[in-house]
């Protein structure tokens, strides 16, 4: 069943399959673009191993494309979802102290970061 | 150094009649989490002190004749996902670096006014993602039955540490296994309990969708007793679940005779599992058969997608959760940022590990725009497949079983490299999380000397057919007082 599917997509790994193979389903450029949107930096290598895992996973996830979905309602939650209501009443919260004691850098109760922009005072 | 701990009834016994304290209990278990702690690398960190003053607390109460609950006085220890006031949480990442809860998990809030005593938090995937524990940037557990493989995971540590009788009873959390398959390779019983029907709040969320916190113990007969304790609405969690929770331990009648168990063709076939695994399921199945349990086959034709569906959505999941880890509220912030992104992107790359990245990276191109309707909906709608599947199939019978892995503990290292064979460790499993529905792993024999586990699967909120079919099995076989090897 699955284990087979895959054999038989020839899923890849490497070697000589990944480089025969004509389609890929990402490539290295989409994989640095999302990897910006995600606020990551991958190294050289790192960006090359990661674009032939994700294919050979997107390539996995094309088994989908058999199942007829057509008027299929998506299931974001699997519990019916309800909304619970509560009595409308203050309760006490984190300490602002408390919120910002994790900070690696604070001032008082507020979170420093560094300039926004390039050059901007800090 | 100090022997296996016993079951959650046997302490509760001994403590009970006096034959032991708490105290003594917690100095034995800390004693053998440390003496383990080279060989299995089960825990991030104790918490000695707190632990034995939690414990002479417990002594002073059952003195008084005040015992809280049936946990009360028992050593436990909790998966380092979920917080403690005053204490560090990892999620064995380096991005969680020099981290301080200022407060309590609500399971955390619950083992306390049970009068349980925590002695330490479990290693784990790192932000719970993984199938074998070793993608913790602590390092790798290993399984107390062969210490050259993996004991599963994501929750391995906690698995190893039950296992190896360190505690009685550990907290596990289940997105797609990572209760049930650890359970499975480490021969202990593994319940991950309805969606929703333990609180997550104060679990590091990693696909909230997905994500229920459970057990690992011994015996079926323990996890009843410990969800006794951990389940039920809280207002800090909306999707939990407001139904009353029910005595589990004792609805335990031993008793199954008319139940219908149904068997999944689609899980059931020779493909893709080890024929050794399917034999002690099998006669499992059989043994049930014999307690009065009825077997009839069923479908749950869309199984062969579960996969696929199962990491587009938790991968997309978790890239929006894990989008709060940033550097500035909390953990690791790299140094010499010469701007706010750039500090954002040496924090996030510098802090996760490869597998994080990896499934960030996946979810965030699910998500992303052009692709959103082609993975992300196209995978909830298979979802709500699957869901239809589980539904018919309990039209017709009360629980399922199938095996809870394809096969036995793996050899440290031998997946490592390739994330979509290590994603198949699920294939059993990950149904279960998609559907909300409640899954127990219990020892059902050894394949290759190592443990193998039966799953069941239950209507949602019917844990308690789950249990009680289990610790039936459990009255007529022995599989689950098999302890490892002491290590060397």
């Amino acid at each position: 069943m699955r284990l087979r599917h895959v054999a038989a997509r020839g899923y890849r790994v490497g070697g000589a399959l990944a480089s025969l193979s004509i389609m890929s389903r990402i490539t290295r450029e989409e994989v640095e673009r999302v990897a910006t949107l995600a606020r990551l930096s991958l190294s050289g290598d790192e960006a090359s191993r990661m674009t032939s895992q994700l294919d050979a996973i997107l390539d996995y996830v094309e088994l989908l494309r058999a199942v007829d979905t057509t008027g299929v309602e998506p299931t974001s939650h699997a519990v019916p979802v309800r909304t619970p209501l509560r009595e409308d009443r203050a309760v006490p919260g984190l300490p602002p102290e408390l919120a910002v004691a994790n900070a690696p850098e604070r001032e008082d109760s507020a979170f420093v970061v560094p300039p926004v922009l390039e050059g901007e005072e800090h | 150094m100090a022997g296996p701990l016993g079951t959650i009834s046997e302490l509760r016994a001994q403590l009970d009649g006096r034959k032991v304290s708490s105290r003594e209990l917690t100095d034995a278990a800390l004693a053998r989490a440390e003496a383990l702690e080279p060989a299995l690398r089960a825990f991030v960190g104790l918490r000695p002190e707190r632990a034995r003053a939690e414990a002479a607390e417990a002594d002073a109460r059952v003195a008084r004749g005040e015992r809280r609950s049936a946990l009360e006085g028992i050593p436990v220890a909790i998966k380092d996902n979920m917080v403690q006031a005053g204490e560090p949480t990892t999620c064995a990442s380096r991005i969680l670096a020099g981290f301080v809860s200022p407060y309590d998990a609500t399971v955390l809030t619950k083992l306390r006014r049970a009068g349980a005593v925590i002695i330490g938090r479990t290693n784990l995937d790192e932000f719970a993602m993984g199938s074998s524990t070793e993608n913790s940037a602590y390092g790798p557990s290993r399984n107390p039955w062969d210490l050259a493989r993996t004991p599963g995971g994501s929750s391995g540590g906690s698995a190893a540490a039950v296992a190896a009788g360190v505690v009685p009873l550990a907290l596990g959390s289940d997105t797609g296994g990572s209760i049930r398959q650890p359970a499975a390779c480490t021969g202990i019983a593994g319940m991950k309990p309805t969606y929703g029907r333990v609180s997550r709040y104060g679990l590091v969320a990693f696909a909230s969708s997905l994500d229920q916190i459970g057990t690992f113990t011994r015996s079926a007969a323990d996890s009843a007793t410990a969800l006794e304790v951990l389940c039920g609405h809280d207002p800090h969690d909306s999707t939990s679940l407001p139904e009353p929770v029910p005595q589990y331990s004792q609805r335990l009648s031993g008793e199954i005779s008319g139940l219908v168990i149904g068997l999944p063709r689609e899980y059931l076939v020779e493909e893709g599992v080890d024929p050794a695994v399917l034999q002690c399921v099998r006669e499992a199945v059989a043994e049930l058969e014999r307690c009065g349990a009825k077997t009839r086959e069923v479908s749950l034709p869309h199984t062969k997608y579960a996969i696929a569906t199962y990491y587009l959505i938790a991968t997309a999941e978790a890239s929006s959760n894990l989008a709060r880890y940033d550097g500035v509220r909390y953990g690791h912030r790299a140094a010499n940022a010469k701007d706010l992104g750039d500090m954002y992107r040496r924090t996030r790359s510098e802090g996760f590990g490869a597998e994080v990245k990896r499934r960030i990276l996946l979810g965030t191109y699910v998500l992303s725009a052009g692709y959103y309707d082609a993975y992300y909906r196209k995978a909830q709608q298979v979802r709500t497949l699957l869901r239809h599947d589980f539904d018919q199939a309990f039209a017709g019978c009360d629980v399922i079983a199938t095996p809870t892995a394809p096969e036995v503990a793996f050899r440290l290292g031998e997946k490592a490299s390739d994330p979509l064979r290590m994603y198949l460790s699920d294939v059993y499993t990950v149904s279960a999380n998609l559907a909300g529905i409640p899954g127990l792993s219990i020892p059902c024999g050894f394949a290759h000397g190592l443990p193998v586990g039966l799953q069941l699967l239950g209507k949602p909120l019917d844990e308690v057919t789950l249990l009680r079919t289990a610790d039936s099995y459990q009255r007529r076989t022995d599989w689950h007082t098999r302890r490892p090897p002491e290590p060397a």
